[in-house]
């Protein structure tokens, strides 16, 4: 049994080195020079060459200042967090409102509207990727936040999660509130929506997620840089500097830090999040 | 609980009421997913450049499936679902029955495993990218330790046969999954590793303890166990997994836009990275919609076949 768990202690531990060792690398490029990031291979030739290869000699801090004010990462930065904010707050209402009528309340057509939500998820984003952006286009709304932020504004899988845990809370609450003369939208945002909070919190964070990292729609309504956001900003940084790969490596940490410094703080939500998405899909 | 819950008397207000709730959800989903459902159908019966030029009927469809490049990337999308799937679940479920044990530091290794998943692809790929570099990689560098010569990865049409064959001086024909491929192929389980994981652990969980028990009492162990009591049970969790990551990897884009390059060579071009550019690069807007048409067609028979097969090999 001893033995068994330090076997198991050694693969998981070479596993999360293999996990980590990306991060690693990429933290420890983005502190060396350019001459550095050029002769890794060239270092090949013997294992401690190699090994010191792989360790900045000096810490170039500069080198997040210089990939920081090369391209306008600021306004990529200022896009992506109110695109960003703009969707969960979108996701959240719709699922919200959505998600209670069809858990909760009773009406004519109720089966077959929500079939028709569900059959939606069915689609892949690539046949609708061409004729929304021709939508966009046609609306005039290429180059605009709405055309950032509407396609993502519901989703059907939020609503589907909100559906089940809002039947799941039981009707004597409603019916103690509705005796206390309470009505539905009332009943909804002060007694149901705390209640769920489990729930919400995991669709809060697939959204804000979702879009924080999306990048092929993006990249297709946008051609403006000053309405680029952080991925579509970086993939561009990307190519421009191919050659500088010290301050890419600084820009992707830098692009990178919050969302990670974000599910280090959260992580148990994010984790369960994922864990329930599983255990009800 | 399904039961009548609004035992209001219905006034018009009431009878009102579910709609309005549904509206904006309901006018969203109409405007960004149904509508151009139909309408990106219509558009792939058309010839249609920048604008609309004439109506062709199933022209588009014929094209596609005549195009060599269409096909190709038909190919590499399979080479692509072939390569992660498998490997990845097989991967995630050893480390979720590790993590499953009472481990020491459990927690601290479930963060590490999960991080990749919450990175952006960009960001993470650019890393990988680079790690796969010919001229300035690491991979390269390991290379040259063994006394090997540097091989193009993420630039490396050969395939990876075909790579092996050169090392031993012979040249092969038959190609299989380009080496550029196979980079973004391990990229893309490294990088869905942990929700794989984290999904397994779910599943595993829910598994009574008295199961186990139960099978440990009568004498299973190690592969038996996993084989005849563990794996069945989870299932469920395991044909979930299969369906998403299949879904998933027909749509990746991201891992090959960033580690291939826009216009990628046509041995790492997916299907997505194919109407992609055909839509973004090319203008060719009623081809690129009637491709996406046959990748539906193509994704959700697939997905019908393994709810059909699983299905039967599924213990609830």
């Amino acid at each position: 049994m001893k033995f068994r768990r330090l076997l198991s202690h050694i693969v998981l531990l070479l596993g999360a080195l293999l996990m980590a060792f990306p991060f690693l690398w990429m933290i420890a490029s983005s502190l060396m020079t350019e001459i550095e990031t050029k002769t890794i291979t060239a270092s090949g030739g013997s294992l401690w060459a190699l090994l010191k290869a792989l360790v900045p000699a000096k810490l170039m801090v500069g080198n997040y200042v210089e990939a920081w004010t090369k391209a306008p990462f600021a306004r990529y930065f200022l896009n992506t967090i109110f695109v960003s904010l703009a969707v969960t707050g979108c996701v959240l209402i719709t699922s919200v409102l959505a998600g209670y009528t069809f858990g909760r309340l009773q009406f004519k057509g109720k089966t077959i509207i929500f079939g028709i939500f569900m059959a939606t998820m069915m689609v892949p984003f690539e046949v609708i990727l061409i004729p929304n952006s021709l939508l966009i286009q046609r609306l005039g709304l290429q180059n605009t936040y709405p055309a950032l932020v509407l396609p993502w504004a519901a989703n059907v899988f939020s609503i589907f999660l909100l559906k089940q845990f809002f039947q799941s809370v039981p009707s004597d609450y409603f019916d103690a509130a509705q005796i206390d003369g309470c009505s539905h939208w009332q009943f909804l945002w002060r007694v149901a929506v705390p209640m769920v909070k489990p729930a919400l919190i995991t669709v809060a964070i697939f959204a804000f997620l979702g879009s924080w990292n999306s990048l092929l729609w993006p990249l297709i309504v946008t051609d403006d840089p000053g309405k680029r956001v952080l991925q579509v900003g970086l993939s561009t940084f990307l190519e421009e500097e191919k050659s500088m790969t010290h301050l890419l490596m600084a820009a992707c940490v830098f692009t990178t830090a919050p969302i990670v410094a974000l599910y280090l703080i959260l992580q148990r939500w994010f984790i369960e999040g994922v864990a329930g998405v599983g255990l009800k899909g | 609980m399904k039961g009548q819950t609004d035992r209001m008397v219905p006034s018009r207000r009431d009878r009102f009421r579910p709609f309005l709730y549904l509206l904006p959800a309901a006018v969203l989903i109409g405007v960004f997913s149904i509508f151009p459902l139909v309408y990106g159908f219509v558009v792939s019966l058309c010839r249609w450049g920048i604008v609309f030029e004439r109506y062709v009927g199933l022209g588009n469809y014929y094209r596609a499936v005549l195009d060599p490049d269409f096909r190709q990337s038909l190919i590499v999308t399979i080479y692509y679902v072939i390569g992660t799937v498998p490997a990845g679940l097989i991967l995630s479920y050893i480390i979720a029955c590790l993590l499953f044990q009472k481990l020491r530091a459990r927690g601290m290794y479930r963060t590490i495993y999960f991080l990749p998943y919450v990175t952006s692809t960009v960001a993470a790929a650019a890393v990988w990218r680079w790690f796969f570099d010919p001229n300035q990689g690491l991979a390269n560098a390991g290379l040259a330790l063994l006394g090997l010569d540097g091989i193009g990865w993420v630039q490396e049409p050969r395939s990876i046969f075909q790579v092996f064959a050169s090392l031993a001086g012979l040249q092969l024909d038959w190609g299989g999954p380009s080496v550029a491929l196979l980079c973004v192929i391990v990229f893309s389980i490294w990088q869905s590793l942990g929700f794989n994981v984290v999904i397994f652990l779910a599943g595993l969980s829910a598994v009574p303890a008295e199961v186990h028990e139960a099978a440990l009492i009568d004498g299973a162990s190690g592969w038996r166990l996993a084989r005849y009591v563990t794996i069945p049970m989870i299932s469920p969790t395991i044909f979930f997994l299969v369906i998403v990551s299949v879904i998933r990897a027909f749509q990746a884009f991201n891992q090959i836009y960033v580690m291939i390059g826009g216009h990628p060579m046509s041995e790492a071009r997916n299907v997505t990275m194919f109407i992609f550019t055909k839509f973004y690069s090319s203008g060719q807007v009623g081809y690129g919609s009637a491709v996406a048409f046959l990748l539906f067609v193509i994704i959700l028979a697939l997905t019908m076949a393994q709810m059909k097969l699983l299905a039967k090999v599924t213990h609830y």
